[in-house]
């Protein structure tokens, strides 16, 4: 026997590890960068860091191809070509930025409304929103219109947060999590690990989720419900509750609006509303002596039901006796809505009963005695150890708002917000509606070389706060904020190519697109957006948008239609910061935000985005960006996180403040801050106090802990407002009842939509097309090896995902006769694609679905002409218009949510018909160019060879 | 498996080879005879490119003497072993036929065990893998030992009819061994057509005990290392098609032309024998390729194949 | 060096892979391929990159089943089916093939811990290691014409460069679901040891004979919700909303 051969066991990792932030995904994940001979040996996840703890997903892992990915742009691009041909010459950042600085100052002084500024999945709307708002266009949103601003809305508008990035279920104590609509991200690691805790404690999980993936996978129960309906689920489960009486009545009397007296005026301008004081405080029934009264009011005992009279002779109702017996209609039973959402009786009454034993029979207590904001003392916590989590399948459907909304108030009625084992709020939320702006766009609020006098974004309390004309017609050229979207508190970036496009409500000179490919998985209707960008207008023999400026480090398809390409740099490559007035990352207990700084410096000519915007401001000479003399105030996107204040001792950083970096939340500008986080590991966290971290919403030491980090200037306690006014006023609007009165074509649907308590109706798409035509619901789901687009140029992740077949449910198979690796036709109102297909049991019997954003244009992503991502690889999106099929009246309304504009990309119906076999999948483009000219091809890749031992 | 260009030619070539030199050493034939002394010539050279190509579709070639160092575990190894070993007694019976003109029998019938031990050895490589259920079987080396001495007698007897002394006795032997040979490999297919797979996707994957298992994604959408060599696949009627193309290629061709031969004699027996000898060869090329073609790799029951 | 070690390895490290909670988001398997393709031996090559046949050497994969009950256990919703998401890579079996069949001793079982391995300057790149295992463990990287193979990334465990708490093989470092544990299977306290009694771990296809030290975990057994919909909880009320109110009003009082 000879000797085993020696290995060498203890070889050094790498000469040194860099700790920054990821952004393969838009979790957030701390990493540990190991860098070997100035290259990236290997990226693992950091063990201190709060977001992931250590670990790290495939995407994550996965950064150095993207890294050194040969579809990187190199330098600064002017288009040479026509717009889709891909034909660019590389010119110098000069040159790149004297042509924008040109093109934006002439839009700025003639009308800045004509620029439309709209970013996509970046993480620095802060910035981006600032600069918008000195630049003084009204027409500035980033991508939620077209990702999840049901979720986003409705959260905030019933219980002051919402899910991801607003709150996260209690992993640690949760018994019972139910999860509806989440892909394999949002957020990823999170989630994996809150999951996975789950099952070691024994705690059931329930997805509901028409494809049984990902997290399904290893769900308790999976309950394969059918798209669109899970907001007639959730109800269906409320009347359950109501009718065996397993609410929490204190909870709700405590936190939320249900003892409001609604007004019960039919034909008024008040109906509806909230009975209020002079000082405009709501008021209450005091069931002991009789007497309306004040919210507030010390020892009263609030009614739940009642018909009382006010004093002016008016009638008004408590409005929960409205919930109740809106909810306790036999319409809801599970027997009414097992047929439409394709679950059995015995599945939702089952859940029900789940749901009421876990959070009232299983209830827990942390003993800490709290005071809530009316100085009452509590000595525990209680907690109804229910949570949820929801993302994009339930908001992207066109009654998203809706279904949103229903699911809060679930947890509501059942006490499981933010106590122990619930869903809980993280830092700087919950955030009453209150502590939100109202939206900016009006005419009065910009005008030539001026800022605008307010942020774009917000919540409009009522249709006095749209953003139209005199004569109803939208200010914004995605009409956010007008009567088609009445509170589209994201914008609808989904909206923006079309509407300028079309010139409605008026065209634009100049588009400038961040990180958003709008030319092909971003846009609905992807042909017919590449047409309008290609489109010239007959007349001037101009493009009809006559320029578009695009940033992005990648060669996506978007960077074809681009007219000057300013090229990002990587994320290894950059200062970026993940803040509390943007995105937080903040847990339930603790207050968090972190950097990315370079870790490795570029080799090419590229600069980060967010430094070249801040060059832009100060070559505009935007305020905010110039001193008083004109001159920069800042060196770049760096020196601005340090010493940009948004108010006194307030700015996009919270940790390290102060002259010696010991203020957490308000503080001096540190001038070494960026040392101390990167020595952090960059990220900076503040635990809250334990008497502090539940029941934020009412909990006097949380909201003393807010002003103290600077949150809000005085305490903001919110009251979920399970009834909603503010879409009570639309809904006066529409009948004529109250000023601004909604225009005639949008009275009905406002009147269908705008229940100011939680309701269901079919989605659009749906109740317009005929059943018969299109039996079945066509949606995606996100791989968790795939970041939307950005997944295809890394050589790792695209072996995982090279093409995306159709998955078809075995039933359909067989009816239709279809076998993996067949061909069919799949066909909408709107287009058809002709794709392979696989069969799939663990689905909905009438859903058919595909991997998101594989499927790539010919030429794109530097990839090889036959790359499968172009040849078999497919969009969905070809079916799915931005607009609903016409109706009677000639009207196309948008494809979105009537009250928020999010984009209703599942929403779609369809038919397949068995197709010939095929090597390619249609439509297929037409072939772009390597934008900047060709890459040297590559055969073979060793990365690590020179390291190997 | 992947049915391999290089390992068939291996296969072939050296079982023809090993054959032909394992008859040789016999002594059955005049050892003195210009053909004799050729169809050494060809043994070796038979030999010599089979292991030629085994050893080019290696990942490291260079490296290959280091394969001669496991012959205690492994089959590969001491096929390595044996056929360098058995090229002594294989070069001193050719030696001494061609220089000397004469038969030295202890050389000769060491040579003709040695060329049936490296035969089994190569057989065992294959039959030796449990993973490969086909395969392992006692059948395996059985079938390529006939394989190989129906083969040498083949050629023997054209050498045998060229130098007009030994020919029918070899062609006679052969018919016998032809007919053997395709009998074993005949017990050799019906066990494989009806076996029952020894490992399945339930098994593969422990889930068995919930239901019916299914491949749904693979773990990368393109082949991979495994799949391409493991992952071939040939249709049930496609593999019968081409089992009878072999049986009457490389089995009724072959006798019907021995037959032939022994009857006819003359002239037409070398013709006869020498068109046997190809038509064997062909059927060979075949079974070898449906060796490879037909036999699953439990690996696939991951892959879905 | 070819054949096994004569007695039973003192340690057996290994891999357990809890099939309950993987929710098959390939973390692993690109962690794998970056810690290996830098570290032991020679680079984890990708032919074709960027190009039609882009494919590379991976030293663990994951697949992704379907199962569907066909008179088996009842799971979730009575008679689904359901999606298994399956890691698989090196078993480092006790009886491994691999070992044996190599004609040159560049696969070997440490006789210390039983982690099997290949010694890169052995190799010929004979394939048949690969043939003779079962579970397509091993691949041969096609630049560097050698048999690549789950190392149980033996240059981290033991590494002292390292943390103590990383020394753990990079996929059950990465794991976000923590469905990866990397312990000494021959030690019966061990923590992997008692998971695998506990909940029934189990080899991949016993009847190959190779005895796996790497262990699965079922999915734990599921109880349908429908089961609860006649629990007492949501006994009946039939009063209707009038009712309802008058139970209101009484549970005011008692706040």
């Amino acid at each position: 026997m000879t000797s085993e051969p020696h290995v060498a066991l203890s070889e050094p990792v790498s000469d040194e590890v860099r700790k920054t932030t990821c952004y393969m995904c838009a979790c957030r994940c701390g990493i540990d960068v190991h860098l070997k001979d100035g290259k990236v040996r290997y990226i693992e996840g950091n063990r201190d860091h709060p977001v992931n703890r250590g670990v790290l997903c495939a995407k994550g892992s996965a950064g150095i191809m993207q890294h050194y990915a040969p579809a990187r742009l190199r330098a600064p691009l002017l288009r040479t070509g026509p717009r889709g041909s891909g034909e660019f010459k590389e010119i110098s950042w000069d040159e790149a930025l004297e042509l924008a600085t040109g093109w934006l100052d002439g839009v700025r002084q003639a009308d800045p409304k004509k620029l439309a500024f709209f970013t996509g999945r970046d993480q620095s709307q802060s910035l981006t929103g600032f600069w918008a708002q000195q630049f003084g266009t009204p027409n500035y949103a980033a991508h939620g219109g077209f990702c999840s601003v049901n979720m986003a809305a409705a959260g905030i508008m019933t219980i002051g947060g919402a899910f991801w990035e607003f709150g996260a279920p209690d992993w640690d104590r949760t018994k019972l999590f139910v999860m509806f609509g989440v892909a394999e991200d949002h957020d990823s690691n999170p989630l994996k690990i809150g999951i996975s805790k789950l099952k070691k404690r024994g705690a059931r999980f329930v997805s509901v989720n028409p494809v049984r993936t990902g997290y399904s996978a290893v769900a308790d129960n999976w309950i394969g419900i059918r798209p669109g309906t899970d907001g007639l689920l959730i109800l269906a489960v409320i009347h359950e509750l109501l009718k065996a009486r397993k609410i929490d009545v204190d909870y709700i009397v405590r936190y939320s609006n249900a003892t409001w007296l609604v007004v019960d005026a039919p034909g008024s301008a008040e109906h509806g509303l909230f009975v209020r004081d002079a000082e405009g405080k709501p008021q209450i029934f005091e069931s002991v002596t009789e007497q309306v009264v004040a919210l507030g009011s010390k020892g009263a005992r609030a009614a739940l039901s009642g018909r009382v009279e006010l004093p002016d002779g008016r009638f008004a109702v408590p409005s929960f006796q409205l919930l109740a017996e809106k909810y306790l209609d036999p319409q809801y039973a599970p027997e009414a809505v097992a047929q439409e959402t394709g679950v059995s009786v015995e599945t939702i009454r089952g859940l029900a009963a789940e749901i009421a034993r876990v959070a009232f029979d299983e209830a827990i207590s942390i003993d800490q005695p709290w005071t809530d904001m009316n100085g009452e003392r509590h000595e525990a916590f209680i907690g109804r150890p229910v949570s949820f989590h929801a993302m994009r399948g339930l908001s992207a459907h066109s009654n998203g708002f809706q279904t949103a909304r229903a699911l809060h108030m679930l947890q509501v009625l059942i006490g499981a917000v933010d106590c122990p084992g619930a869903f809980r709020f993280e830092p700087p939320y919950p955030k009453p509606i209150e502590a939100h702006p109202t939206p900016h766009g009006k005419a009065e609020h910009f005008g030539s070389n001026k800022p605008l006098s307010g942020p774009h974004l917000g919540f409009p309390r009522g249709p006095e706060d749209l953003l139209i004309d005199a004569d109803g017609k939208p200010m914004r050229i995605d009409k956010a904020f007008s009567w088609d979207a009445p509170i589209s508190a994201h914008g609808l970036m989904h909206m923006v190519i079309a509407n300028a496009y079309a010139g409605d409500p008026y065209p634009i000179d100049l588009m400038f697109l961040y990180m958003a490919n709008m030319a092909w998985n971003s846009s609905m209707n992807t042909a017919g957006v590449i047409k309008m960008l290609e489109d010239k207008n007959p007349a001037t023999g101009e493009y009809r948008i006559p320029k578009i400026i695009y940033s992005d480090a990648y060669s996506s398809e978007m960077v074809a239609y681009a007219d000057l390409v300013l090229p990002d740099t990587t994320y290894l490559e950059r200062h970026d910061c993940i803040s509390l007035l943007d995105r937080p990352i903040s847990e339930p207990d603790a207050v968090q935000d972190a950097i990315r700084w370079p870790v490795v410096e570029p080799d090419r000519d590229v600069r980060g985005f967010q430094s070249v915007l801040i060059d832009l401001g100060a070559r505009l000479k935007l305020p905010g960006f110039v001193d008083s003399r004109g001159k920069a105030l800042y060196e770049d996107y760096a020196d601005y996180i340090v010493r940009h204040e948004r108010r006194p001792g307030i700015g996009p950083l919270a940790g390290f403040r102060g002259s010696n970096g010991d203020r957490a939340g308000r503080g001096a500008i540190n001038r070494n801050q960026l040392d101390r986080y990167i020595e952090n590991g960059s990220f900076f966290s503040a635990h809250i106090p334990l008497e502090a971290q539940f029941f934020k919403h009412a909990n006097k030491a949380y909201q003393d802990f807010a002003v103290r980090m600077g949150f809000f200037d005085e305490p903001k306690p919110v009251i979920f407002q399970l009834y909603q006014e503010s879409l009570q006023k639309f809904r006066l609007s529409a009948e004529g009842l109250r000023e601004p009165v909604a225009p005639e074509t949008h009275r009905e649907r406002i009147l269908a939509t705008f229940d100011p308590l939680p309701m269901w109706y079919r989605p659009f798409e749906e109740a317009a097309v005929s059943r018969e035509e299109y039996p079945y619901h066509a949606i995606t789901q996100r791989p968790a090896a795939m970041y939307h687009s950005w997944g295809s140029m890394n050589a790792w992740l695209r072996q995982i995902h090279t093409r995306n077949p159709l998955y078809v449910p075995g039933p359909i198979c067989d009816e239709i006769g279809l076998v993996d690796g067949d061909w069919v036709w799949v066909i909408s109102h709107h287009g058809r694609i002709k794709v392979e297909v696989a069969r799939m049991e663990a689905v909905n019997s009438s859903t058919i679905w595909t991997w998101n954003a594989i499927g790539k244009r010919e030429g794109a992503w530097a990839l090889d002409k036959d790359a499968p991502e172009a040849k078999k690889g497919f969009l969905m999106n070809h079916l799915i218009h931005e607009l609903l099929p016409p109706k009677g009246d000639g009207m196309r309304w948008s494809n979105s949510d009537p009250v928020t504009g999010q984009a209703a990309w599942y929403d779609l119906r369809v038919r397949i018909e068995k197709a010939e076999p095929a090597e390619v999948s249609e439509p297929h483009l037409a072939a772009v160019a390597q934008p900047g000219g060709g890459r040297p091809q590559v055969e073979e890749l060793r990365y690590g060879q020179e390291w190997a031992k | 498996m992947h049915p391999a260009f290089s390992i068939i030619v291996f296969t072939t070539l050296s079982g023809l080879g090993y054959g032909l030199a394992a008859v040789l050493g016999l002594g059955l034939l005049d050892a003195s005879t210009l053909s004799v002394k050729l169809a050494h010539i060809g043994a070796l050279a038979m030999i010599a490119a089979g292991l030629l190509s085994s050893t080019l579709h290696l990942g490291n070639p260079q490296r290959a003497w280091r394969a001669l160092s496991q012959w205690r575990s492994s089959w590969l190894s001491r096929e390595g072993v044996m056929a360098i070993a058995t090229f002594v007694p294989l070069t001193v019976t050719a030696w001494f036929s061609i220089v000397e003109g004469r038969y030295l029998s202890v050389a000769g019938l060491a040579g003709t065990v040695m060329c049936g031990v490296t035969v089994y050895c190569t057989a065992m490589i294959y039959g030796s893998l449990r993973s490969i259920q086909a395969w392992n079987t006692g059948l395996t080396p059985l079938c390529y030992l006939l394989f190989a001495a129906a083969g040498g007698f083949l050629l023997a007897s054209v050498a045998g009819y060229s130098s007009g002394s030994g020919g029918p006795v070899c062609a006679a032997i052969a018919i016998l061994f032809v007919v053997g040979a395709w009998i074993s490999k005949q017990q050799w297919w019906t066990r494989l057509r009806t076996l029952a797979p020894l490992s399945t996707p339930e098994s593969a994957t422990g889930l068995g005990h919930i239901g019916h298992v299914r491949l749904f994604e693979r773990p990368h959408v393109n082949e991979n290392y495994l799949t391409r060599e493991m992952g071939f696949k040939v249709a049930r009627k496609h593999a019968l098609k081409l089992s009878r193309l072999a049986i009457l290629s490389g089995g009724l061709a072959p006798v019907l032309l021995l037959l032939v031969a022994i009857l006819a004699g003359g002239a037409a027996a070398v013709p006869a024998a020498v068109l046997a000898v190809f038509c064997y060869a062909l059927g060979l090329v075949v079974e070898r390729w449906l060796f490879f073609a037909e036999a699953r790799h439990a690996v696939m029951n991951y892959y879905g194949g | 060096m070819t054949s096994l070690p004569s007695l039973p390895t003192p340690k057996k490290l290994g891999l357990v892979i809890d099939l309950d909670v993987c929710v098959g988001c390939h973390a692993c398997v690109i962690s794998c391929k970056e810690w290996n393709t830098g570290g032991y031996g020679a680079a984890l090559s990708d032919q074709d990159p960027y190009g039609a046949d882009v494919s590379g050497t991976f030293l663990n994969r994951i697949h992704t089943f379907e199962v569907v009950p066909e008179g088996g256990q009842v799971i979730g919703e009575a008679g689904e089916a359901r999606i298994v998401h399956f890691p698989k890579s090196c078993l480092h079996c006790e009886d491994a093939p691999c070992v044996t069949v190599c004609p040159t001793g560049a696969s070997y079982k440490r006789a210390e811990d039983g982690i099997v391995l290949v010694d890169e300057s052995k190799c010929i790149g004979c394939g048949l290691c690969a043939w003779s295992c079962a579970y397509g463990a091993r691949e041969m990287d096609l630049a560097a014409g050698v048999m690549k193979k789950c190392t149980l990334c033996v240059d981290r465990i033991y590494n002292e460069t390292l943390k103590e708490v990383d020394r753990v093989p990079s996929c059950v470092r990465t794991c976000p679901a923590n469905a990866r544990h990397y312990g000494d299977l021959a030690d019966p306290t061990s923590d992997v040891s008692l998971m695998v009694a506990e909940r029934g771990g189990y080899d991949l296809m016993p009847e190959q004979g190779t005895r796996p030290t790497n262990k699965y975990l079922p999915p734990r057994p599921r109880k349908p919700l429908a089961a609860s919909a006649g629990s007492a909880v949501l006994a009946e009320n039939t009063d209707g909303a009038k009712g309802f109110f008058a139970w209101l009003d009484g549970m005011l009082d008692r706040i």
